[in-house]
């Protein structure tokens, strides 16, 4: 069996690993390695050929892989080593990983610290359960990205996409521009899942439909699609009955929604927070499990990639300092708590120390909201109010609190309805 | 004009099974199927059981053949290298009436000979199950009840036909059949006529379609749809064994089990159907499974599906398993009525059909070759780390994890599609290898897939289908 020692593992060469690895040499760590399953380094984004990337990191426009050769060049440049082509098959909480690949075959890498940088996948057709039967023809709208190109393939001509997320809608305009005709963008709830600027720049501006408050009903065809049904829903998103709609296509692409890839987290029994479904983490991107930290989409589904590096780079930063014993003490952990209309909170654990610093705090909203107050306050105490126009769940807010200003035991974010 | 001894139809489990058994014997197979690989219907869409049969109608041919056959299956599937256990079932009396069925239940698991079966009291099932309902007054356990890989014994059963002489014709349909002097002599199928001394006919869903060829359509087969869900090996709420509802007057009712590859399988339904190609899910089918299956598993997690799908039981009317002859076309075998226990029943009913055509005349001079034992695909994720890495040193192939889920490798894809009866389909990898039957549905390696196919085959990926002629994966290349 193959062995290497490193400082910092990550796993993962997506926009989350590529930064923290970075980060993590940049912070001092001697020995960074990179271990990916793909052939090349960026993940996602090499099949992310639209721009739209890096407007707040490098405030341009960047597309996907232009994107990740920003840190791709780093990368090389800082000598960080990287095992591509590697499947990791386990990761334990003592920093002792197992992978595989054709070359070295099965290979331990022992690390002082990890990073856990796998990313999401989508969720499926059966995830979301929609009846009906199992013809060629139904993809995810990622996979069909992947398809389209990285493999030159068409995957149909005449398309519907269920879910307004960001993959589907760049999908809808990615297909449109290569001779295939979609039908409609169908969402099941009454407001658009992905960003706005999608929307009219993937679906206004080529005509496509966006059908708000509909679903699929039923999935029609024995050996490839040859159409679906299209319902209203009522408030409950249940299909409204008599207002079932044939659509004729041969194509259902899904974009219904992604989930943090956290399997090798779980059998790294590391604990994991049930509505993000990523590992609890504090704000170095720590986890339960000491020596393993965590970043990007495997923590929480992002929206923007810029995000995604920003964070990661905090990951890399401090699991560097782990590795050399340099991470500081935690006194106390306060802990992060949805209030109002807030889905979730990330970090979720905050580790207190003697070092005065600025922690930013991520979250989501359940609901759009306009008019929003938003209140922080550290157990009963309100630390600072914030107005804000307008909240949507598809776009990720944030906000900055002084460690100095957490004397009690809890943070809660509330996003509460100015009268 | 190609010729026979025997021309079986269809390569189900059943199908394949007799042809299996007949290749001990000196005679030449072939078994023609429509499909364009071996186990593409019933057989590839049901509860993945091995019954014991003790709830069979006791004294009838589908009792005897069920209890026969569950023995057989240790040796069975050790020899096909099939994924098997015997993980027991348990039918948890939850109502005063549920209890009160007990007893009869019980007499008649020793009508049909089944005498391992067992009392067992509330507290028991409870300590073996804990996520039962805890209301179970008591129930019954019946420890041989198993689980199997249903793909893996069909392409068992026919891979190891082939290799002792056994042909397959597979995307082949038969068109008709030429009758002269009270005996078969020539099958017409879409792939040219093929003259025979016997035919068998296990058509499955279309086997009175068949029968209808030669005037022996005195049933009909009427579809009987069963909807399952199938939920993530990380379900938060998992069952070891079997768990089977008291059956009612009207339907065996559906269970929760678990899958001989750790997911979780919810289900059937049981609906008539007149439509032989209707295998459509439906929300009102699941939300009956969901709230029935609640009533055994409370905290079943049915948000933890990542598939649903529905089979088709080849139901009889009249009911009832037969395997017919007639005094008037002496040289064919009918099987009807093979319905759920068909799965089960296909290791007894290969025997016993070779030996209705021993009877019906058939040499039994045995071949002396005949070998047994059919060597699977390596399974990489059962491996210890130090043969996992023994593997890769053999074959580089093995190395290259493509189906992330299942951690199913290019080694096993390759083998796969190279294999004895090869996988030249979307689905005929999955059913093989298990590459895309994880959480992900393909989502990740299905292109990857896709390029494996069309690379090892030497077509172009738009010749690749999903499993059938028509259900091709893309429509072209990029502009």
């Amino acid at each position: 069996m193959y062995k290497i020692t490193c400082d910092v593992a990550v796993i993962g060469a997506g926009p989350a690993g590529l930064a923290a690895a970075a980060a993590a040499k940049e912070q001092g760590a001697e020995k960074v390695l990179i271990i990916e399953r793909d052939t090349a380094l960026g993940g996602i984004l090499q099949q992310c050929v639209h721009p739209g990337f890096g407007l707040s990191l490098f405030k341009e426009e960047l597309t996907g892989p232009e994107y990740a050769g920003r840190f791709i060049e780093k990368v090389e440049q800082a000598g960080i080593e990287t095992l591509l082509d590697t499947m990791v098959l386990e990761v334990r909480q003592d920093g002792m990983i197992y992978c595989t690949n054709s070359h070295y075959g099965i290979t331990m890498v022992k690390a002082k610290s990890v990073v856990l940088a796998m990313g999401c996948r989508e969720k499926t057709r059966g995830n979301i359960q929609i009846p009906g039967t199992r013809p060629a023809g139904i993809y995810t709208a990622g996979s069909a990205q992947r398809m389209v190109n990285r493999q030159n393939e068409m995957v149909g001509k005449k398309v519907v996409i269920l879910g307004s997320g960001d993959i589907g809608m760049i999908m809808a305009r990615r297909l449109t521009l290569e001779g295939a005709r979609v039908v409609a963008v169908v969402e099941v709830m009454d407001y658009l899942a992905g960003l706005i600027r999608n929307r009219v720049q993937c679906l206004d501006d080529f005509g496509i439909p966006l059908l708000l408050s509909h679903t699929v009903t039923r999935i029609v065809g024995n050996q490839r699609v040859e159409g679906v049904y299209v319902a209203k829903v009522d408030q409950n998103r249940m299909p409204i009955p008599n207002t079932e709609e044939f659509f004729d296509c041969d194509t259902l692409l899904l974009s219904v929604g992604l989930i943090p890839e956290n399997e090798l987290s779980r059998a790294a029994k590391i604990e994991m927070d049930n509505v993000t479904n990523g590992p609890v983490v504090n704000q170095y991107m720590q986890t339960s499990a000491p020596r393993l930290f965590a970043c990007g989409n495997v923590v929480h589904v992002n929206d923007l990639v810029d995000n995604v590096s920003t964070e990661s780079m905090l990951a890399g930063k401090n699991a560097a300092k782990y590795a050399m014993g340099q991470l500081p003490l935690s006194k106390r952990v306060v802990v992060c708590q949805p209030g109002e209309n807030v889905r979730y909170l990330c970090p979720q654990k905050i580790a207190v120390s003697n070092e005065a610093e600025n922690i930013t705090v991520y979250f989501r909203v359940k609901q759009p909201q306009k008019e929003t107050a938003l209140k922080v306050s550290c157990e009963e105490r309100l630390l600072f109010e914030k107005r804000l126009p307008r909240v949507n769940p598809g776009e990720m807010q944030h906000i900055c609190v002084p460690a100095t200003s957490l004397s009690g035991k809890t943070l809660t974010v509330d996003a509460e309805k100015r009268n | 004009m190609r010729s026979t001894d025997v021309l079986v139809i269809g390569a189900g489990a059943v199908g394949c099974s007799i042809a299996r058994e007949l290749t001990k014997y000196q005679v030449r197979v072939l078994v023609v199927e429509k499909k364009e690989d071996v186990g593409g219907d019933a057989s590839k869409a049901n509860s993945a059981i091995i019954h014991t049969g003790y709830d069979a109608s006791p004294d009838t041919l589908e009792s005897q053949l069920v209890v026969a056959a569950n023995p057989m299956y240790d040796k069975l599937t050790k020899d096909l290298d099939v994924p098997f256990s015997r993980i027991g079932g348990i039918l948890p009396a939850i109502t005063q009436e549920q209890y009160q069925k007990l007893p009869t239940l019980k007499e008649k698991a020793f009508k049909n000979r089944v005498y391992d079966v067992e009392y067992l009291s509330g507290k028991e099932l409870l300590k073996m199950e804990p996520n039962l309902n805890p209301e179970t007054k008591a129930g019954l356990y019946i420890p041989r009840e198993s689980i199997i890989d249903p793909f893996l014994l069909v392409v068992g059963y026919a891979e190891n036909a082939q290799q002792n002489g056994a042909d397959f014709l597979l995307g082949t349909e038969v068109t008709g059949m030429h009758v002269e002097q009270g005996k078969i002599t020539v099958v017409e199928t879409t792939a040219g006529e093929i003259s025979c001394k016997w035919v068998i006919n296990a058509a499955g869903l279309h086997c009175d379609e068949i029968a209808a060829m030669v005037g022996k359509n005195d049933y009909t087969v009427n579809p009987r749809k069963g909807q399952f869900y199938v939920l993530d090996k990380n379900t938060s709420c998992k069952v070891e064994h079997i768990i089977l509802p008291i059956p009612t007057k009207v339907t065996k009712g559906k269970l929760m089990c678990p899958t001989i590859h750790g997911n979780m399988l919810v289900g059937p339904t049981a609906e008539d159907l007149s439509d032989k190609e209707d295998r459509s899910t439906d929300a009102a089918g699941l939300k009956s499974v969901a709230e029935d299956v609640r009533h055994l598993i409370p905290n079943v997690n049915l948000r933890d599906t990542i598939t649903q799908y529905s089979g088709l039981r080849p139901n009889r009317n009249p009911e009832g398993l037969h395997v017919d002859t007639y005094e008037d076309l002496t040289n064919y075998v009918n099987l009807s009525g093979v319905r759920s226990t068909g799965l089960t029943a296909s290791a007894s009913l290969g025997k016993y059909v070779a030996q209705t055509l021993l009877k019906l005349g058939m040499s039994a001079e045995m071949n002396p070759d005949f070998n047994p034992v059919r060597k699977g695909i390596v399974r990489f994720r059962e491996l210890t780390r130090e043969q996992q890495d023994e593997m890769i040193r053999k074959d580089p192939l093995y190395g290259r994890v493509i189906c992330r889920c299942e951690t199913i490798t290019e080694g096993e894809i390759v083998s796969a599609i190279h294999s004895p009866i090869p996988a030249r389909s979307m689905d005929a990898v999955k059913r093989r290898v298990r590459a895309g039957l994880g959480r992900c549905q393909g989502g990740f390696c299905g292109p990857r897939v896709l390029e494996i196919l069309a690379r090892e085959l030497g077509v172009s990926a738009e010749e690749i289908n999903k499993n059938d002629k028509g259900s091709y994966m893309i429509t072209g290349k990029v502009r």
